[in-house]
């Protein structure tokens, strides 16, 4: 039986600022997880990342990353992906104070 | 200090002219990323977690007032008002925009620095004591060779597609204070017979696989160094290995091939190109030499110094751990903590830069340093002048008094920035500096280096702490191992690992009770913690992090090891 395909969303980093982006079910760059779209099948997801790697004159360092989903919106497997949604904690900066 | 010729300016302008268009043509698209990235590399432009990083060279540490408040401007204008100083005597800004750096670059190039060579598989930035010129334990100033390095190495065609990055350290003391051992090469200024030449080291480094380095060549004359590095490097070029990236550094190739074998090949290579050197190299160096003459110090007295010791408590405690013996009769070295209890181990504010930027232009003979153990050095303070400086530095939370102590911490910038951690580094550096601040112990404790690294490339430089703490990826949950005995001095030493990892909720009560344990076997005060781990191994301190039990079987499994 084919393992279970963990859902993930694709995230990357802006070009001109570098910072934390998703995409967004419209297929747009959003700062916020909470606006991901979420990927449940497994060759839909690797066709959208193909797409969106493409786009290579918005974002850099495209990849996907495993979540789990959550009526706020998809949460963070690693804590790696936490910090990337958070923000660095040893200063209030990066997306905890810009998406406030 | 050296100053740039009109070559130098423009050079540097030249490229920062290259790295703007290149800039350029990314955001119009005429390059892609993969284009691209070994260019903003090239410039010490990285991208990491939340944002690019712009790494700045700080060439052996030294820095004039003028380029401190530059680097405040930078940090204000283009940042958030801060920079982080790193273990490799560079600076580093963790938030600025792609289109901001040729700027940025610009602003460098006016006060005489740069990014170049700060990435990449090149030879980075050349490191040295950060007392170099200062010290009374110093046969020479290593600052000047360390120039005629940077010179040489910068933009050298031969050396710009190395099997892998390349870092070179020099001291100038036998008190190594620049980690020479661990260093790709190391060099030692010594003196034999009443000839000052160079001891050359060779393959140490830390990361994956740590190594202390070995003794290449001995004694070289300072007219031999040049060519005999370039021997080096160019072995290492044409034999190291490309096939795997984790075995690339010149450490590998030493250790694979044999020192024997190395210092034959060094031999052969070295015969060939040394004609080429025909002493160009040498008039550079006597003329880079004269810029680094030193200051005009005054002679005056120290009433005032005195005074303030017996007066004032809290000037005294910062005299007896941030100060170092200086050269001249009436100086001396003020290190500048930036490792306030609770803060971010070698952040800077832009407001705290531009104080330290005044106290070098009024009190210091306009000299800065940055040393590898992330902290500011003022290099040449009269002792007269002490208790203003130290009001000053109090005044803008630069007066801890904690050199050399628990606190004093290296921390690399960890999981909270760094696009290659496993862990984060920073958080834990605070927690351990505010839990011995309550505990009132640093003081009695005493001289205690710890590390942190987190990841294996060891930017931290964990293996060579008192105590080392190397952050990892255990089943998605940040987990920590400690090492302890390393050594980062003149014998350096790796740390040797107490057994498994703490979760990150439990490692502060770890290096409390290995601290705590030290406390209760040392043979008197004077004994440091490195002492008593020499003298007593690791047993107690397994006992006290592990309880007897598990020392019990660790012990039992040494004992079958060593008979068998």
């Amino acid at each position: 039986m084919p393992r279970e395909f963990t859902p993930k969303v694709i995230t990357a980093n802006t070009l001109l600022k570098g910072d934390v982006v998703y995409l967004s079910e419209a297929d747009n760059w959003t700062p916020r997880l909470a606006e991901a779209a979420i990927l449940a099948d497994e060759a839909d997801a690797h066709l959208r990342l193909l797409d969106a790697a493409a786009r290579s004159h918005e974002v850099v360092s495209v990849y996907l990353t495993d979540m789990t989903p959550a009526t706020s919106g998809p949460q963070p497997m690693h804590f790696r992906e936490e910090f990337r949604r958070t923000g660095p904690s040893n200063y209030f900066h990066g997306k905890q104070a810009d998406l406030k | 200090m050296y100053t740039y010729t009109e070559f130098d300016a423009a050079f540097v302008a030249e490229r920062n002219r290259q790295f703007r268009a290149q800039v350029a043509r990314r955001v119009d698209g005429s390059l892609t990323e993969d284009e691209f990235k070994p260019l903003r590399l090239m410039n010490g432009l990285y991208l990491q977690l939340h944002a690019y990083m712009l790494r700045v060279a700080i060439p052996y540490g030294t820095l004039n007032a003028t380029q401190m408040r530059q680097l405040a401007m930078i940090a204000e204008r283009w940042d958030k008002g801060y920079g982080h100083f790193t273990t490799r005597q560079n600076i580093q800004y963790n938030w600025p925009a792609l289109a901001d750096v040729p700027d940025i670059l610009d602003a460098l190039g006016e006060v005489q620095m740069h990014a170049i060579q700060t990435s990449g598989n090149t030879i980075r930035n050349v490191t040295a004591d950060h007392f170099a010129g200062a010290a009374a334990d110093e046969i020479a100033d290593p600052r000047p060779i360390a120039e005629l390095i940077r010179q040489w190495s910068t933009d050298h065609p031969e050396f710009q597609f190395l099997p892998r990055k390349f870092k070179v350290a020099v001291t100038g003391s036998e008190v190594d204070r620049a980690v020479t051992l661990a260093h790709d090469i190391g060099l030692r200024i010594v003196r034999r017979d009443g000839e000052t030449g160079y001891q050359v080291l060779v393959g140490g480094g830390l990361g994956r696989t740590p190594m202390i380095g070995k003794v290449l060549h001995d004694f070289l004359p300072e007219a031999d160094l040049l060519p005999y590095i370039e021997a080096v490097v160019s072995v290492w070029n044409t034999i190291g290995r490309r096939d795997n990236k984790y075995k690339a550094r010149i450490k590998i190739t030493v250790h694979e091939h044999g020192i024997e074998d190395i210092r034959a090949r060094v031999d052969a290579r070295y015969a060939l190109i040394r004609p080429q050197f025909t002493g160009v190299d040498q008039q550079m160096l006597g003329a880079i030499r004269d810029e680094f003459s030193a200051p005009e110090f005054r002679v005056a007295p120290s009433n005032s110094y005195d005074a303030a010791r017996k007066t004032d408590p809290v000037f005294r405690a910062w005299a007896d751990t941030n100060l170092a013996a200086h050269r001249a009769p009436g100086y001396a070295i003020v290190s500048i903590s930036l490792k306030a209890h609770g803060e971010t181990p070698g952040d800077a504010s832009a407001d705290q830069m531009r104080v330290m930027a005044d106290l070098a232009e009024r009190y210091g003979h306009d000299e800065l340093r940055i040393s590898h153990e992330q902290n500011v050095i003022l290099p040449h303070v009269h002792q007269s002048d002490l208790p203003a400086v130290h009001a000053a530095l109090r005044a803008t939370r630069l007066g801890t008094a904690n050199i050399g102590l628990i606190s004093d911490i290296i921390a690399c910038p960890g999981m909270d920035y760094c696009a290659l951690a496993t862990a984060r580094s920073i958080p834990i550096a605070q927690e351990i500096a505010v839990r011995f601040d309550a505990l009132k112990l640093e003081h009695e404790i005493g001289e205690m280096k710890i590390k942190i690294s987190g990841c294996i490339n060891a930017c931290g430089h964990h293996h060579v702490g008192h105590i080392g703490i190397l952050g990892l990826d255990r089943a998605g949950v940040e987990s920590y191992q400690i090492t302890i005995g390393g050594d980062g001095g003149a014998d350096a030493q790796l740390g040797d690992r107490t057994g498994p990892g703490f979760a990150a909720g439990d490692i502060v009560p770890a290096i409390e009770a290995i601290m705590l344990a030290y406390l209760a076997h040392r043979a008197g005060p004077s004994e440091t913690f490195l002492a008593t781990y020499r003298r007593l191994g690791m047993a107690p301190f397994k006992v006290a992090l592990y309880g007897e039990a598990e020392a019990e079987r660790s012990r039992r499994k040494m004992e079958a090891h060593v008979t068998a």
